[in-house]
Formats: C-alpha cells, structure tokens, sequence
C-alpha cells in the first residue's frame, strides 16, 4: 500500500477556487443553452407530457432533488453503526484499530 | 466441422485445469489465449447449430446455438479476458482457477438448450463464484459468502423442482418460452427472479459483491445477473409482470444508493437498477424492447465492469472504498479518474457512450407500447442512476474534500483493462450498427434523432444541476460510516432475532412444564408410598405372621373348594 499522508505544496487543478467556478460557469451555460433549444428544435413528440415547456430539465431537476431528499429522510430509519450486523470478535477488532480491507 | 461441436464453456474448464498445473507467465498467457481463442472459435460457429443426445426418458440438448446465446456468448468472452487481463497481478490459484471455472459455466449456461443441463450450470455458477468472495479471506466476507451461497443455491434447487414439474407437463425439458402458466412456470420464474435480483429478493448481491476481492467483484458483476437475464429473455419475453418488476428495480436501488457510503456497495445498487432497465424491456417482449434488453445487457457487462474496476483500482491502491475516507485522489490517479469518467458516463447513457444506444431502446419501446406510468419511472430512474453512479461514484472518490491520500495509478494490467473497457464503451456509442447487427431482430432503430439526444442531454444537465445546488445548499447528504438496512435485515437480524426468543421461550416453558410435571409425579409416588408402605400394605417391608397364617388358610380353602369340582 502506498496511501501515505504528505502535505505536498504541489497546487493541482482544483485546489484554484477560480477553476472550480470556471467548470460551474461551464455547467450553468450548457444547461442554459439546452433549455433554449427547446424552443428550437422541433422534436417528435411521442407523449403529450413532452408538449409541456421544459418538460425534460424540469423532471430531471425535480426528480433528483426529491429522490435526494427522500433519501436522506430514509437515513433517519435505516441507517445504523458500521459495526451493526458484526459478530462481537469483528468488533474489537475495528475498535482496536483494525481495518477490514485488503487487496 | 467437429470444431464447431465442442461448446463454449469446454476451453474455459479445461483451462483452469492446466492453470492449476502451470505458474508464472506460463499460466497468465494460457489464461489471455483461452477468451481470445474461444471467441474466435464462437464467431466461426454457426447460428443454429444443436447437439442433442438421450438420458433416461428425456431428449437433452446440452448445446444449442442461434442469435440470442451466441450474443451473450460474445461479450462473456470480452467480459472474461477484460476481467482476466484486470487480475494478472494476482497470485492467488484459487482465484484464478475459480474464475476461469465461473466463467466456463456462465457460458455453459447461455448455450444450455434444455432445463436440465441449464440447471447443473446455474448451480455451477454459484458454487464457482463463492470462491471469488471467499478469497478476501475476512471473516467478514466468509459470511456474506455463506450467505450468497446458501440464496444461489436455493435458487438452483427451485429451478430443479420447476423443471421435473416442466418435464411432468410437457414431457420435454427443452428451455424455450416458457410463460406464467401452471406450477413449473412459477418455480421456474422465482428461481431466475432469485439470480436476477428481482426486488427484496435482491439483497444477496448488494450484501455479497462489496465483500469479494477486486478483481472477483469484477467477474461477478459480468456473469450471473446476465445469466439470468438470458434466461427471462428466453423464458419469459412479453411477460407483462416483469415489466412492472422491473420498473421497481429501476427505482428503488438509486435511494440506497444515495445514501450508501461504500462505493462498491453504490455500484452493486446501481447493477440492480440497470439489470431492471432489461427486464422491463423483456416484459414489454415487442421485438425492439427485447432488442433493448439484450443490447443494454452486453453494454452494461462492459460499463459495470469499468466502474467496478476503477473502485477496484481505488480499493487496491488506497485500501479503502468508503465515501467518507476518499477524495481528491484525481491529483496522483489521473488515468483512473478519466477511466472511470467514462464509465460513468456510460452508464448515465451520455450521447456518444455506449449507455444511451441501448437505454433509449427499452425507453422507447415502454413508450410505443402505452406503458406511461413505466415510461415516467424509467425516465426517473435515468436520472437517478446518473446521480448515484455517474456523479457520485467520481466525486466522492477523485474529487470532493482532500482526504490527504495520494496513491499512484494502479498497474499497467489494470489500467489497459479499463482502458480496452473504456474504448469499447465509446466505440459502441459512437458505431451503434456494429452492435445492432448482432441482435436477434433487425428493428431499424436510429437512437441519434435530435429528440432522443436533445432529451436525454438535458435530463442528464439539469440533474448535474440539481447536484450542484444541492451541494452549494448543503442539503446533499454527507458520506457517513455506516450501515443502512435493506430487506436483507430480515434474515441477517429479525428471523435470527425472533427464532432466538422463540426458542429461548419453548426452551422455558418446555423446561416449566418438564419440572411441574415431575413434582406432580413424585408428589403421588409419595402419597402412594405412605399409602401402601404400613405395616402389612401392599408395599410394606414387613409382614406381621398373622397375616401370613391368614394367606396360607386362604390358599388351603381355595384347594378345598376346588377339589369340590372334580
């Protein structure tokens, strides 16, 4: 294993905030762009639900918001410790330190 | 020619016989030449090509051949050296020799023609695979393995029990369409649904796959799912029930996935969620939804593999797979980053990746065929699945916080594996007629109409969008250690749990009503022992002579009184 902790001084693509806003920017302007070409592009429409302006961007919004959001409140009732389904040996063994995982 | 005869999965077992016997190079070579040679072998086989032979009172057809096996033949074999070409670093025999058995009986069963022979490769599948988990050698891992293996096992033993039905009603075990009717079809349903994943009896995947090794979860991921949708596809096409269980499948997994903090474990959902894409198109069952199905499968052994790689190659390198330990390692694993980018980017059926020619289908096809409802549910699952697997797999790994680690990229094998992976992701998106020459039925089908693109791109956008806001928010849910419960807490802890009590209650009240039965019993022995224990009762140790002077006059007079008699 080679996962050493260095504080290295290299800078690297995204330690600038200025690229993070620029790959931001970028994303924003597709989306903009996408939504104008739905007044342009005359689509075939196979479903009066894609008559609907912007039907498309608002359901992929809409959708990942909400399953976003519903999954976060499923947290409250089915999340548990990492050690929940262990056996009392596995147990000690993560609380001395031990990590489970190998090649 | 005889070489046509010998079947598929011939070279692969033989192959891991001579593996057994060779080291070194030696046996890394043998282990590359059999998929290659193998492949070429099957693309020189003819369509139609059958073997049949008698056993007891039933035909057997243990090697058939036309367009739907041989298309799933074709990319087990490029799913077989991707993932040997992935391990060659290994030294670990039994490894090998199990995947090269795996993959030799995934084979099998695809060109099986009849119930029975299907069923001695659906059992070899299971007992093959569990070596693949079991060589993480975790206590943990043993555990899950025992578990899968007792669920696959199951599975295979419904599939008997369906097939002596299907032989008692049909009298013949030919493996064609089979359909819901009478007892054999159930059984025989459950028993795939089992393999498929099909909702709450999908836990043995997402429990399982997590567990094995690096290189094991990337053959698993390839064979027995695609396995079974072989089987619905051939069994089962036009079925309308599976269009609404697969729907769910399509649904349900990308909530876990959310949440999920081992990225394995994200991926083993995201599986679930697109193996649920193809049995929707299965149930649709019109030529286009089935041509759907099959292309989707044979992309998704492709662009699963490369995700499970690329986590694989996390896991290798860093030693670990949580969300929560990871980040920022796009600065020393650049190669993988980009790799798994693409994977990602599969799977989110982009334009131009391999996900899109062959999602559309079965989205298509939902819609042509009034299946509304369906068609919304896909089209959400479309969106989530780019969330779970194409937004967060890559960001909580080689993006977001700097988590400090800075591994290297993994081995040259490793990293060609993902990069022949990865091309062929991108080839298939870009000359989607390469593709769909190999399906079963020839629909015309275009995915690259300014409808289909425009739609799918701005779905995809604005769920990056949503993405985005929601982290700028601070509303998308942190990466936590943790576990989250799924149906298969009802066997790991609530039937445990409940049969304990149970047990533990029979055990007292069996232990009450042993006692209180005993005390009564002795209580009247007892009572029966004073009784009887006076001087000349029955059970007295002592005898007074009277008594017995009276015995003995009793005797003499009944002496007397026969020998009136005579």
């Amino acid at each position: 294993m080679n996962n050493k902790k260095i504080n290295d001084d290299k800078k690297y693509l995204f330690d600038n905030p200025q690229n993070i806003k620029r790959v931001l920017y970028a994303l924003y302007g597709c989306c903009l762009i996408l939504f104008g070409l739905d007044f342009v592009i005359n689509r075939h429409i196979y479903h009066s639900w894609e008559n609907i302006w912007g039907f498309y961007p608002i359901y992929g919004f809409v959708g990942c918001v909400v399953l976003v959001l519903v999954a976060t409140w499923m947290r409250h009732f089915l999340m548990r410790p990492e050690d929940y389904y262990d056996s009392e040996e596995e147990k000690d063994k993560l609380k001395t330190g031990g990590h489970d995982v190998d090649v | 020619m005889w070489m046509f005869e010998i079947p598929p999965f011939v070279p692969f077992f033989i192959g891991a016989v001579v593996i057994l016997f060779t080291r070194g190079i030696l046996r890394s070579a043998i282990m590359i030449a059999i998929p290659v040679v193998g492949a070429i072998h099957l693309w020189m086989v003819p369509d139609g090509l059958s073997f049949q032979l008698s056993f007891l009172d039933y035909q057997l057809m243990p090697y058939r051949v036309d367009k739907l096996s041989l298309m799933f033949g074709y990319v087990f074999h490029i799913a077989a050296f991707i993932a040997i070409v992935y391990s060659l670093h290994i030294r670990d025999t039994m490894q090998q020799v199990a995947a090269m058995l795996y993959a030799g009986s995934a084979l099998g069963a695809v060109f099986a023609g009849d119930l029975l022979t299907l069923f001695v490769f659906w059992e070899l599948l299971a007992f093959t695979s569990v070596f693949l988990i079991w060589a993480r050698r975790t206590e943990r891992s043993y555990a899950a393995g025992m578990r899968y293996l007792i669920i696959q096992v199951l599975s295979g033993v419904i599939l008997l029990a369906g097939a002596l039905f299907y032989g008692a009603e049909n009298g013949s075990l030919e493996f064609g369409k089979i359909g819901l009717e009478g007892m054999a079809g159930w059984l025989i349903f459950i028993a795939f649904g089992i393999k498929c994943a099909f909702p709450i009896l999908h836990n043995w995947l997402t429990d399982a796959y997590p567990e094995a090794t690096v290189t094991g979860t990337v053959f698993l991921s390839a064979f027995t799912t695609k396995v079974a949708v072989y089987a619905l596809a051939r069994g089962y096409p036009g079925t309308e029930l599976l269009v609404y269980i697969g729907a769910a499948m399509t649904c349900f997994p990308i909530f876990f996935a959310v949440i999920e903090n081992d990225l394995r474990r994200v991926l083993a959902y995201s599986l679930i969620n697109q193996v649920g894409f193809m049995v929707v198109g299965i149930g649709i069952g019109t030529a286009l939804a089935i041509n759907g199905a099959i292309a989707h499968a044979f992309n998704d052994v492709i662009f699963k593999g490369l995700l499970f790689m690329s986590m694989g190659a996390v896991l290798h390198m860093t030693g670990r797979i949580n969300g929560s330990d990871l980040g920022g390692l796009y600065k020393t694993m650049p190669k993988t980053t980009v790799l798994c980018i693409v994977g990602a980017a599969s799977i989110s059926a982009f334009p131009l990746f391999s996900g899109f020619v062959s999602k559309s289908m079965v989205m298509s096809a939902a819609l042509e065929n009034g299946f509304d409802w369906i068609w919304l549910m896909l089209l959400f699952a479309s969106a989530g699945v780019f969330h779970h697997a194409g937004i967060k797999i890559p960001y909580f790994a080689f993006f977001a916080h700097d988590s400090g680690i800075r591994a290297s990229d993994p081995p040259a094998n490793m990293l060609i594996a993902m990069l022949i992976a990865a091309c062929l992701c991108i080839g298939i998106g870009v000359y989607p007629s390469v593709l769909y020459a190999l399906l079963p039925y020839d629909t015309g089908y275009n995915p690259y109409d300014a409808t289909h693109v425009l739609a799918q791109t701005q779905l995809l956008f604005f769920s990056a969008l949503a993405f985005v806001w929601l982290n700028l928010k601070g509303m998308y849910p942190p990466e936590l250690r943790s576990v989250v419960l799924d149906a298969d807490w009802l066997y790991r802890r609530m039937f445990p749990t409940v049969f304990q009590n149970l047990f533990s209650v029979i055990h007292k009240a069996d232990n009450g009503l042993r006692r209180a039965f005993l005390v009564r019993l002795e209580k009247r022995l007892d009572n029966l022992a004073v009784r009887h224990e006076r001087l000349s009762g029955l059970l007295s140790r002592n005898h007074p002579v009277g008594s017995m002077v009276m015995w003995v006059a009793v005797i003499l007079a009944t002496y007397l009184f026969l020998s009136f008699f005579r």
